[in-house]
């Protein structure tokens, strides 16, 4: 309980920008948060919102998309249905008290392994701020019908 | 047949197959029918385990009598059928789990402009009275499917389920029964198609690409010409077929009450995807914040995402209810973008 809270969160990274950005912060030595798992699709369009509803229920704190500029998708405009995408699963989310934190994209090209590397850092903070989400625990317990157990979300520091 | 927490129409929806009753009645006894016969619980304890050759439980369980009698008759019954959207997934009741339970009886017991309540008199599962004590069930915070709380043989979907359905269900049923045929695999969804209500519908269908939605009093609709073509809701492409696409076919857009499609998890999450596909707002070239906002306003035409997606499958979701704390409200800062140098 005396660890410092780490969020986790889930990263999709698209193979054509962000996954070589996030290389690059590797070979660069960048030092940011390392919180988040990433995750490499082939585009960012390719995340259903299925896999963040899936991410979120089954544990991470927040989920981050990351892919090309826009103009710049190696299919095209596959990152502007994944805004699309993003924006109205927002929307959703924030109906079912998901904090909009907790579900970023970001634009990195292959070359912003630092930009990247930011993001990184700042959701971390921002997650940190929010405190854990542990859906299962706290919205999906008390064998789903009484009152969850405990729904203070920064009651719990523990590690995920 | 016993009736949960749902509005009736599965109870009637069985009415509507019509002469098919008499052989209905001419197979099988009523054993346990509330809305149609007198029976009392005490009835179905008093049954052998198993008794029952087919029990069709339609409702969502909402509350602990609900629970106790999926319980029971789950444990009299040979076969469980999960009959209807409710029983399935969750449908109309299920959308309380987008707020508490609290909040619920605030608006029922307190809130409501007809409603004189001055001493906040709430409802308890036990209150003593000069008579005795009274129980009375504990309504809980979340509605759960019947399959989340005891194991369920068949599904039939639908809100409520097409009448030839019923009827083909209850034929294999029956033939089962009297003639040794085999049943379906434990587990399935009968009574149903296996492709999209899209595939069932009769509307012409071109590339879709819309600026904004139509809420159906904005909107009369083309006759013809698919429904989502034209800026109105439809979840025809992320919902079970089986039904005949009747509404669509009459110009009001699918409710997506048969459920998803076999090896989708979540239908509002298919649905959501399906739907930002065919929004066809902002260009590559534009200004990333200019482009985020004209996507935001488009999809801004969308009222009540959660509700519309999840409009029957909320108890089947991937989250299955809203945080009962509602998360915490944050001042919003912009999607996407670069990140803050």
């Amino acid at each position: 309980m005396s660890e410092q809270y780490e969020p986790v969160i889930v990263g999709f990274l698209c193979n054509w920008c962000s996954y070589r950005a996030a290389d690059l912060a590797g070979t660069s030595r960048l030092h940011y948060a390392p919180n988040m798992r990433p995750i490499r699709v082939m585009c960012t369009a390719r995340i259903e919102p299925q896999f963040v509803l899936k991410a979120l229920r089954d544990g991470a704190d927040g989920v981050l998309i990351a892919g090309c500029h826009p103009g710049e998708c190696h299919y095209v405009e596959g990152n502007i249905k994944a805004l699309r995408r993003h924006i109205l699963l927002k929307q959703m989310l924030r109906q079912l008290g998901v904090e909009e934190e907790r579900v970023q994209i970001v634009w990195a090209s292959a070359s912003e392994g630092n930009l990247l590397a930011q993001a990184v850092d700042r959701m971390t903070e921002e997650l940190r701020d929010l405190g854990p989400l542990r859906w299962k625990q706290t919205v999906l317990s008390g064998n789903g019908h009484g009152k969850p157990a405990s729904v203070a979300p920064t009651a719990v520091a523990e590690e995920v | 047949m016993y009736w949960a927490a749902s509005c009736g129409g599965c109870e009637i929806s069985v009415l509507n197959i019509g002469d098919k009753l008499l052989d209905v009645d001419a197979a099988y006894d009523v054993a346990f029918w509330p809305v149609a016969a007198d029976f009392k619980y005490d009835d179905v304890r008093g049954y052998p385990d198993g008794y029952i050759d087919v029990c069709l439980y339609n409702g969502a369980v909402r509350n602990s009598e609900n629970e106790e009698m999926a319980h029971l008759l789950r444990q009299k019954s040979k076969v469980l059928v999960a009959f209807g959207s409710c029983a399935y997934e969750g449908c109309i009741p299920a959308l309380a789990n987008l707020t508490t339970k609290e909040a619920i009886f605030r608006s029922v017991y307190q809130d409501n402009p007809s409603i004189d309540n001055p001493d906040g008199v709430f409802p308890q599962p036990v209150s003593e009275v000069p008579e005795g004590v009274l129980h009375i069930p504990e309504f809980y915070e979340t509605v759960k499917s019947l399959d989340q709380v005891v194991p369920v043989d068949y599904t039939i979907p639908g809100c409520p389920p097409e009448p030839e359905q019923i009827w083909a269900v209850l034929e294999a049923v029956t033939a089962a029964l009297t003639a040794g045929a085999e049943l379906p695999p434990a587990g399935s969804i009968v009574g149903a198609g296996t492709v999209a209500v899209c595939e069932e519908c009769s509307l012409e269908k071109n590339e879709k690409t819309i600026e904004r939605f139509y809420r159906p009093y904005e909107i009369t609709p083309e006759p013809e010409l698919c429904l989502l073509e034209q800026g109105i809701l439809c979840m025809g492409p992320a919902t079970r077929g089986g039904c005949g696409a009747l509404c669509p076919q009459v110009g009001m857009g699918c409710r997506g009450c048969y459920g998803p499609l076999d090896d989708v998890e979540d239908q509002g999450a298919k649905m959501l995807s399906a739907i930002a596909s065919v929004v066809d707002v902002g260009a590559p070239d534009e200004e990333e914040a200019e482009l985020e906002e004209k996507i935001a306003a488009a999809m801004d035409t969308l009222a009540d995402p959660a509700g519309t997606f999840y409009r029957f499958s909320m108890s089947k979701s991937l989250l299955q209810r809203a945080r009962p704390d509602g998360g915490r409200p944050t001042g919003g800062r912009p999607t996407g973008g670069r990140p803050a140098e």
